[in-house]
C-alpha cells in the first residue's frame, strides 16, 4: 500500500507541472487585457505603461518560469517563515495579483475561512441529510416517502442556485425580514449572541448549497442500496435470522458505500473551489468569488494560482478515494 | 448638471439644522458597491470603485462639487488668473494648503507631501494610472511648507489636472517614500491602508470584499464625520445592492444601480430608501467607421486610413442612419430617469453643451428620401445599393442587456430605410481590452458601426475632444492604441483644437468646444450620440447629507453624512 501511494504521488508531479503549463498557455492564448476595466478616460499610452509595470512585455517562457519559481520556491518559504518566524523569503517577489497588487496567497488564506464555513458546512449538511434519505428510499422503494424524496431531489438537481438563492432571499430577507441577504465576512464569533448572528447569516447560503449536494448524493445512495438489497448475501443474512436493522445498516450499507464515497471524495475539491454562483448571490466573497472576479479582471496570476490549487486538490482526492476503497473493501488491494 | 431627486434638496436643507452632534455620534454607516474595491491607491488602479472608496481616506487639493464647480479641499482657495494663483501666461499654478492640516497619524501635511505625490505618479517605472493628469508638468516647487507651484511646459488653459478630483489625491511622503517606481506594486500594506487627511481611516481592508473604517481623529473639522465607523462592502450585482438598500434596509448607500427603470421603481415601493440620479458627461453613442473594415483587406490596411469606407464616407448615409433612430424610445426602454436624449458628444457641463435638437425626432421618411436623392436605390431584396455597393452594416457592441435591446431596435429602424444590419456583441473585457492581438477590440473596429459609452474626468473636455485629432487613430504602427476610434481626420478640426489649447478665457473656450462638438456630430455625423446617461444610486431614508456628484467621487462629501433621527 505504501509503495502504491508513493508511486501515485511521484506520478502526480509531472502531471501537475503539465497541468500548470496548460493552464498558463490557455490563459495567455485567450484574448484578454488586465487594463480592460480601467475607464476609457485613461489614455492608451498610460495603459501601455501600466501593462509594462505588471511585467506583461516579457516573453511567455520568462513569465511562466517566473510564476513557477514564485509558486514552488518562494511561496513555500513564505509559509515556513510564517510557521517558524524565519526570514527566508525576505525581499523575494511573490505571486502578485494584478488587481490588488498584493500576494495572491494572502488573499486565498484570507478567503479560506468563509469558504470552508459556508461551502464546507453545506457539504456536511448535504451528506447528513442525503444518506439516511437514500437508505430509507431504497428500503421502501416506490413508497410515498420515496416518491417525495425523488421529487425533491429532482428539484435540487434541476433548479440552479441563482434561482433558489434569490428565491429564498426574497422570502426570508425581503418579505419576512428574518435573515440578512448579505453575508458579513468581518463578523467574528465570540459569544452566544454573535454565534446566533453567524448562524442566521449562514442558514440561507448553506441550505441553498446543501440542496444540490443532497440531490446528488441521495440519488447515488438510493441506487447502490437498491443494487445490493437484491443480492444473494442479503437473503442469506435474513435467512440466518438477523434483524432487519443489522441486515440493512451493517451488511448492505457497507457494501453500498463504495461508489458513494467516491462521489463524496471527488467532490471535496469543489468545496475549496467555493461555490461561485452561491457566493456571488449571498456576497460570501470566498474563493469562488475571488476566482470569478479575477477572470473578469483578467488577473492572470490569481486565476493561474487558484486553478492550479484546484488541480492539486483533485489529484490528491482522487488518490484518497482510491485508498478509502481499500479500507472499505478488503478485496481491493493495490500491491 | 441636474439632480432629479427632490430628496437631495430636502437633505441639503437639513444639513444646516442637523449634525452638530459631533464626531462619531451617529454610529455605523454601511455602503455597498457591487464592484468591490481591489486597492486603496488610485494611482495604481484607475478603476472607479478604487478611486471612490479611497476618496473617503485620501483627499486632493480641490474637488468638483455636484454642479461641476471646483471647491477647495486641502487648498485654501481655488487659484485663478483673477486672484493671481494662475500665472498670466497660464504656465504655472500656485496652490496654498489650509493651515494646521494633519495626517491621520497626527503629523503635519506639508507641501513636500504634494510634491512627492507628483513625483510618485510621474516615475517612469511606476505604471501610474493617472499619468495623464500630470501631462506637461515640468516642475513642482515648494517655496514654503504650505505653498506648491506646479509649472507646465506649455500654457495650460485648464491647469486643474494635478491634485484635483478623486483621481489624484495627496499621499503621505513618509508612508510612500519607499514605494517609488518599480517598487510601487509591492507596497501592499501602504496600498491597502494609505494614511490620509479624509474623514475616515482604514482599520481593515479585505481586497475585493470589504473595508472597515473609523472616524479620523485628526480630521480638520472637529465636529465631523458624524459616523464613528464605516462598513464598505463590495461584490455581487447591482440588483442585490439595490435590494439591500431599497428593500431590506441592510445597507445605507448603494452605488451605480445599472438596472432597468421599472426594477428600481418596484424596489422603491418597499419604502426603505430612495433612488437618486445625477448627470455627468457620459454619452452612449454610435461610432461610424470612416475606414474599410472588410476582412478581405490585409492586416496593415484593414480599418486604417489607407482604405476609406465604401459607403460610410458618404455623409448622407451617416445622416440617414441617425435620422432613423427614435432616441426617446431608447431612453424609455433602457434608462428611464437615468437617461436623457442627446445629439451632442459633450452634453455637459452647460458651458460646453451645444444643446442641439436636430436628432430628437425620428424621421424614417426623411431618411429614405435623403438616401434616394443621394443615389442609393432599393434593390429587389429591399436593400439600398449604389454602383454595386450595398448598404450592409456590421454593428458591434459589448455584451449587456440594454445594449442588445438597442441593437435590435436600431436594426429594425435601419431595415425600414433599406439598410441591412448584422449584429454582433462581444464580452466587455475583450471589447474594451486593448489586446492588439485580438480582432475584437473597439480600437481595432473591425465593424462598420459600434456602440459604447464614454465620458471625461472633471469638467474640461479638451483632452476628450483632442482624441479626434488626425493621426491619433488606432493603427498597426501604434499597436492599435489611440483614441480617435472613427479615424476622423479634418485639418479644420485640428486647427480649432490648437486654438482651444491656447485659449484661457472660459467663455471663448465654451464657444470653441461647442464648435468642435458640432463638427463631430451635427455637421458630419461621424459620431451619432444616442443617450445622455446619468447615474442612479440609492440611499436609505435614514441617511442624510447625501449629495450625488457625478463630476467627482460619489462619496466626496461623506464627512457631511449623518443619521436622520
Amino acid at each position: 500500500m505504501l509503495t502504491y501511494i508513493a508511486r501515485r504521488l511521484l506520478i502526480s508531479i509531472p502531471t501537475l507541472i503539465f497541468i500548470s503549463l496548460v493552464i498558463f498557455l490557455l490563459l495567455n492564448l485567450a484574448p484578454n487585457d488586465p487594463m480592460a476595466q480601467v475607464p476609457l478616460t485613461v489614455p492608451p499610452e498610460v495603459k501601455q505603461k501600466m501593462r509594462e509595470a505588471l511585467g506583461l512585455g516579457q516573453p511567455l517562457y520568462v513569465q511562466f518560469l517566473k510564476w513557477l519559481i514564485q509558486l514552488f520556491w518562494i511561496e513555500p518559504q513564505v509559509f515556513i517563515d510564517y510557521m517558524f518566524n524565519t526570514s527566508f523569503s525576505e525581499g523575494k517577489l511573490r505571486v502578485i495579483s494584478w488587481q490588488t497588487r498584493s500576494p495572491v496567497m494572502d488573499i486565498i488564506v484570507q478567503r479560506m475561512p468563509q469558504t470552508l464555513w459556508v461551502v464546507g458546512m453545506s457539504y456536511v449538511v448535504g451528506i447528513l441529510i442525503a444518506i439516511p434519505i437514500g437508505i430509507y428510499s431504497a428500503y421502501k422503494q416506490y413508497s410515498v416517502f420515496d416518491q417525495v424524496g425523488t421529487f425533491v431531489t429532482m428539484i435540487g438537481y434541476s433548479v440552479p442556485p441563482f434561482f433558489t438563492g434569490v428565491f429564498v432571499i426574497v422570502i426570508f430577507s425581503v418579505q419576512l425580514g428574518w435573515l440578512p441577504s448579505i453575508y458579513d465576512t468581518t463578523h467574528t464569533v465570540v459569544d452566544w449572541e454573535t454565534f446566533k448572528i453567524q448562524l442566521k447569516q449562514m442558514v440561507m447560503p448553506v441550505m441553498v448549497l446543501a440542496l444540490q449536494t443532497t440531490a446528488m448524493i441521495n440519488r447515488f445512495m438510493r441506487a447502490t442500496m437498491l443494487d445490493n438489497l437484491n443480492q444473494d448475501y442479503v437473503r442469506t443474512a435474513r435467512a440466518k435470522g438477523l434483524s432487519e436493522w443489522t441486515v440493512v445498516m451493517i451488511h448492505v450499507l457497507r457494501n453500498s458505500m463504495i461508489p458513494v464515497i467516491t462521489v463524496i471524495a471527488l467532490n471535496v475539491p469543489a468545496i475549496f473551489g467555493g461555490a461561485i454562483i452561491t457566493e456571488q448571490v449571498f456576497k460570501v466573497n470566498g474563493i469562488g468569488q475571488q476566482l470569478i472576479g479575477a477572470i473578469y479582471a483578467n488577473d492572470l496570476p490569481t486565476v493561474q494560482t487558484i486553478t492550479f490549487m484546484f488541480a492539486v486538490l483533485i489529484v490528491l482526492f482522487n488518490l484518497l478515494a482510491d485508498i478509502i476503497y481499500g479500507i472499505l473493501d478488503p478485496r481491493i488491494r493495490y500491491d | 448638471m441636474r439632480i432629479k431627486s427632490l430628496f437631495v434638496g430636502l437633505a441639503a436643507a437639513l444639513i444646516a439644522t442637523a449634525s452638530f452632534a459631533g464626531r462619531g455620534s451617529d454610529g455605523n454607516v454601511s455602503i455597498i458597491y457591487w464592484q468591490a474595491p481591489s486597492i486603496l491607491n488610485p494611482y495604481l488602479s484607475g478603476g472607479t470603485k478604487d478611486i471612490e472608496s479611497s476618496s473617503m481616506i485620501i483627499e486632493p487639493l480641490a474637488r468638483y462639487n455636484e454642479t461641476g464647480a471646483l471647491v477647495p479641499f486641502l487648498a485654501e482657495e481655488i487659484p485663478t488668473v483673477a486672484n493671481g494663483g494662475v500665472s498670466a501666461d497660464l504656465k504655472s499654478i500656485t496652490w496654498k494648503l489650509k493651515s494646521g492640516l494633519k495626517w491621520s497619524d497626527g503629523s503635519a501635511v506639508t507641501s513636500a507631501d504634494v510634491k512627492f505625490t507628483g513625483e510618485y505618479c510621474m516615475d517612469p517605472d511606476g505604471g501610474c494610472a493617472q499619468l495623464e493628469k500630470f501631462d506637461g508638468v515640468t516642475d513642482i516647487a515648494t517655496p514654503d511648507d504650505r505653498t506648491i507651484v506646479v509649472s507646465f511646459s506649455a500654457s495650460k488653459p485648464n491647469p486643474y489636472g494635478p491634485f484635483v478630483g478623486g483621481q489624484t489625491p495627496i499621499l503621505q511622503k513618509k508612508q510612500f517614500a519607499n514605494c517609488m517606481g518599480a517598487k510601487a506594486p509591492n507596497c501592499t500594506a501602504e496600498n491597502f491602508g494609505p494614511i490620509g487627511t479624509g474623514p475616515f481611516v482604514v482599520t481593515e481592508f479585505k481586497p475585493n470584499d470589504v473595508i472597515q473604517m473609523k472616524a479620523n481623529d485628526n480630521y480638520r473639522d472637529p465636529s465631523k464625520p458624524a459616523f464613528a465607523t464605516v462598513t464598505f462592502k463590495g461584490g455581487g450585482d447591482a440588483t442585490a445592492a439595490g435590494r439591500s438598500v431599497l428593500e431590506t434596509g441592510e445597507f445605507d448607500y448603494a452605488w451605480n444601480l445599472q438596472l432597468a427603470p421599472e426594477v428600481i421603481a418596484n424596489m422603491e415601493k418597499a419604502g426603505k430608501g430612495v433612488a437618486i440620479a445625477g448627470f455627468g458627461p457620459l454619452v452612449e453613442r454610435l461610432e461610424m467607421n470612416m475606414t474599410d473594415p472588410s476582412p478581405s483587406l490585409d492586416a496593415d490596411t484593414r480599418s486604417t486610413r489607407k482604405a476609406p469606407h465604401p459607403f460610410l464616407t458618404d455623409i448622407n448615409v451617416r445622416k440617414a442612419l441617425s435620422m432613423a433612430i427614435d432616441r426617446p424610445l431608447l431612453v424609455e426602454i433602457g434608462y428611464g430617469k437615468a437617461g436623457d436624449v442627446t445629439c451632442d458628444l459633450v452634453p455637459a457641463p452647460d458651458l460646453y453643451a451645444a444643446k442641439n435638437t436636430h436628432c430628437l425626432k425620428q424621421d424614417i421618411a426623411g431618411a429614405n428620401a435623403l438616401l434616394e436623392k443621394a443615389g442609393w436605390k432599393k434593390g429587389s431584396d429591399g436593400i439600398r445599393a449604389k454602383d454595386g455597393v450595398k448598404l450592409s452594416i456590421l454593428y458591434q457592441t459589448s455584451t449587456n442587456a440594454v445594449r442588445q435591446d438597442f441593437q435590435a431596435l436600431i436594426k429594425e429602424w435601419w431595415q425600414q430605410i433599406g439598410v441591412e444590419t448584422e449584429l454582433r456583441n462581444l464580452n466587455a473585457s475583450v471589447f474594451f481590452g486593448g489586446d492588439p492581438g485580438s480582432p475584437d477590440t473597439y480600437q481595432k473596429f473591425y465593424a462598420d458601426v459600434e456602440m459604447y459609452a464614454n465620458t471625461f474626468d472633471g469638467t474640461d473636455p479638451q483632452a476628450y475632444l483632442s482624441a479626434y485629432r488626425c493621426g491619433n487613430e488606432p493603427k498597426p504602427e501604434s499597436q492599435w492604441q489611440g483614441a480617435n476610434i472613427n479615424r476622423y481626420c479634418d485639418p479644420a478640426y485640428d486647427a480649432l483644437l490648437d486654438k482651444l489649447s491656447a485659449t484661457g478665457d472660459l467663455k471663448k473656450r465654451g464657444e470653441i468646444g461647442i464648435q468642435l462638438n458640432n463638427m463631430l456630430t451635427k455637421d458630419s455625423y461621424t459620431i451619432v450620440p444616442l443617450v445622455h446617461r446619468g447615474r442612479v444610486s440609492a440611499h436609505a431614508k435614514s441617511l442624510g447629507g447625501v449629495v450625488l456628484n457625478t463630476w467627482d467621487s460619489e462619496l466626496w462629501n461623506v464627512a457631511d453624512w449623518y443619521r436622520i433621527k
